[in-house]
């Protein structure tokens, strides 16, 4: 095994034996494949033309103006589908044709990675079955029919909250039963080895093309990177290119929700503890028995409760700084940058966004400083809850 | 905590508790499973005891959890309202050391999280105390196993590793050669539940397992009829039923105080023995 199964104490692969021969059985098409030049070129190729990378890195004036520093915004809302999900799912469903998969499922909370895979499904015209919390179909309904017209089938999953770990059980509980026909295209950075890894290296064209980006542009690396963190794959495709670079400050933002005192967040470095949840090792929020407690964020996308082993590893090594914006701060941020440039971004990004606009006193970055936020989605999908939330007339 | 110490020979692998049941058996034995606290604590106790006076060689007892991945639709919803109940694994762990105490054989089904929660040490520990045997664990594959292992060595208590007939034979052969007790084979590729016909292949990946090892396989996920469990007897050590005895417990009314459920579950476990014995004779 050459692939990267624990990072630390965090990662492995907790999973039923039936799935562990498929899951080897990725890390071999993995293995023979990240290297194969034929493969990269197609992956290369795809980006480019069909989701449309490299996605600008955008000076953000008058945000810098408010932030108190200079904030360049990486533009993965403009990337096809309107998320960095694409990114991942471009790349595993080179792997899932290559394993000879005609059979394609995945978990989605805010609905953009079951809209990645779908369309990442059409356009190699396999079938398509994606899982959604019953909660989250309803707070997300536009990303619903987008899925739909896509030709994939949304299945509704009214287990537990009905969110993202409901609708990630429901997927494992499938491929469990299909394995043989199927693949999984887990949506981020957790799930049993190698999906942490293989995910990771998928998304960490963000990370460096911002590097290039930042350099043809300034001339020098930048002081910090600011991202939000659900289970954590924006975050880790945007960190990863920079993490031997000890000057380059590295911010994660979790769902702080209603506050972390009130028990209902999404904060699992902050408030989670070791467990082992879909199977990996990680930081997860769960009570004295090991239950598995539901997560609280106003963004779909950031309503999980645990977070990608890398991640759990990075805040322990202290090479990440991990820290929480609530659900007010994320909904005021989601309106500020709307008004100041022009940009309506996702709720989940809107989180990276209420870190710098808490100004130096939250950031402490000083007003020469070059900080890059990962703007990882755009916010259409937003838009009705935002509004209520916000009581914009619709 | 005073754990009481692990008695000779029950230490896994050949010498252990659980192995020695199948070798004296000589006939495939029947492992009913029950929801740990399902449909409350006071009605698993008597679903326990029913299953013992109908039989029951081995009973599975679950631990609920939040998140049962391995499982279907059936014993999610039993562990659910479980939860909802109140029933921690302490009460599961109760529940056990009573059927232990009136003469029956238990395994705990636990998912990991509950085990890394209170602690390896202190779990198996508690385990021991209660007088359980052994400790299925349906999210440990084998190469995250050898620490828990050992834990529970040193408790006396085994680890039930599980084969899937999706397993190629290189990893029987290392889940064979790091079992003990007895291992537990998936006869479906999927999650625990009702099927109406189990897979073609099972013979044949019950073969692969026998030319790895000598230790005891026992069959589960699936099994609902007598036929099926007869046609698992065949071939297998143990017939492992599960979703189908939750159901029986999940339709019955509460107009009988449960009587009418325990004469339910009787008669069915009576059917099943029945099928085997027949089967076993063949």
């Amino acid at each position: 095994m050459t692939l990267q199964q624990r990072f630390g104490r965090y990662g492995g692969r907790y999973v039923p034996e039936t799935l562990v021969p498929a899951l080897e059985e990725l890390e071999a098409a993995y293995e023979r494949y990240q290297d194969d030049p034929h493969f990269q070129a197609e992956l290369s190729r795809l980006l480019a033309d069909f989701a449309g990378r490299p996605t600008p890195l955008y000076p953000a004036r008058r945000l810098s103006e408010r932030a108190g520093c200079r904030v360049y915004l990486k533009r993965e809302d403009l990337a096809h589908t309107g998320a960095h999900k694409i990114n991942n799912t471009l790349g595993q469903i080179l792997l899932a044709t290559r394993m000879g998969k005609r059979r394609i499922i995945a978990e989605t909370g805010a609905g953009q990675h079951g809209v990645a895979v779908a369309t990442v499904a059409a356009l190699f015209g396999l079938e398509c079955h994606i899982y959604m919390g019953e909660e989250d179909m309803r707070r997300q309904e536009l990303n619903v029919i987008r899925m739909r017209l896509l030709g994939a089938e949304v299945i509704p999953v009214t287990s537990g909250g009905g969110t993202l770990k409901d609708a990630t059980n429901e997927a494992l509980r499938d491929w469990v039963s299909t394995v043989e026909s199927t693949h999984y295209i887990i949506g981020s950075v957790v799930g049993p080895a190698p999906y942490p890894v293989i995910v990771r290296d998928f998304q960490t064209v963000i990370g460096n093309e911002t590097r290039r980006q930042i350099l043809e542009k300034e001339g020098r690396l930048p002081d910090g990177i600011v991202a939000c963190v659900g289970a954590g794959s924006n975050a880790i495709g945007i960190f990863h290119p920079f993490l031997d670079d000890a000057a380059v400050r590295l911010i994660g933002v979790e769902a702080g929700g209603y506050g972390l005192d009130s028990g209902r967040h999404g904060a699992s470095l902050a408030r989670g503890a070791g467990g082992v949840l879909h199977g990996s090792f990680s930081y997860v929020l769960q009570d004295e028995d090991g239950q598995i407690q539901e997560a609280h964020s106003i963004s779909a996308g950031l309503d999980y409760p645990s977070v990608g082993p890398e991640h759990a590893y990075l805040r322990d090594s202290g090479r990440v700084v991990y820290t929480t914006a609530t659900d007010d701060e994320a909904l005021a941020a989601f309106a500020s940058l709307a008004r100041l440039e022009g940009i309506i971004p996702a709720l989940e990004s809107a989180h990276a966004v209420a870190h710098m606009l808490g100004g130096p006193r939250v950031h402490g970055f000083g007003e020469d400083d070059v900080v890059v936020v990962n703007l990882s989605g755009r916010g259409d999908k937003d838009v009705y809850t935002a509004a209520r939330a916000l009581g914009v007339g619709l | 905590m005073n754990p009481m110490p692990a008695a000779p020979g029950q230490e896994g692998g050949p010498g252990s508790v659980l192995t020695a049941l199948f070798r004296e058996a000589g006939r495939p034995l029947l492992m009913p499973y029950a929801t740990g606290g399902f449909p409350d604590p006071a009605g698993c106790r008597r679903i326990i005891d029913t299953y013992l006076a109908a039989g029951a060689d081995i009973v599975e007892l679950g631990i609920p959890f939040s998140d049962p991945v391995a499982d279907g639709p059936v014993i999610q919803a039993s562990s659910t309202r479980a939860l909802q109940q109140g029933v921690r694994p302490a009460t599961v762990l109760e529940l056990a050391a009573q059927a232990a105490a009136a003469g029956g054989r238990i395994v705990l089904l636990s998912y990991l999280n509950t085990i890394l929660a209170l602690t390896p040490e202190r779990f198996f520990a508690q385990c021991a105390a209660s007088r359980v045997l052994g400790v299925v664990i349906p999210d440990l594959p084998v190469e995250e196993a050898a620490e828990l292992q050992a834990t529970a060595r040193e408790w006396g208590v085994d680890v039930v590793l599980l084969a899937a007939p999706t397993s190629p034979d290189g990893r029987l052969e290392r889940i064979a050669r790091a079992a003990s007790g007895f291992l537990y084979c998936v006869s479906v590729t999927g999650v625990t539940g009702m099927r109406d016909r189990l897979r073609a292949d099972l013979p044949a990946f019950l073969g692969r397992l026998r030319r790895c090892t000598d230790l005891p396989l026992a069959v589960g996920f699936g099994i609902s009829t007598p036929a099926q469990a007869a046609e698992v007897a065949r071939v297998a050590d143990g017939v492992i039923i599960g979703s189908r005895l939750v159901r029986l417990v999940q339709e019955a009314g509460d107009l009988t105080g449960g009587l009418e459920r325990d004469a339910d579950i009787a008669r069915y476990l009576g059917e099943v023995r029945a099928a085997m014995a027949a089967a076993a004779t063949r």
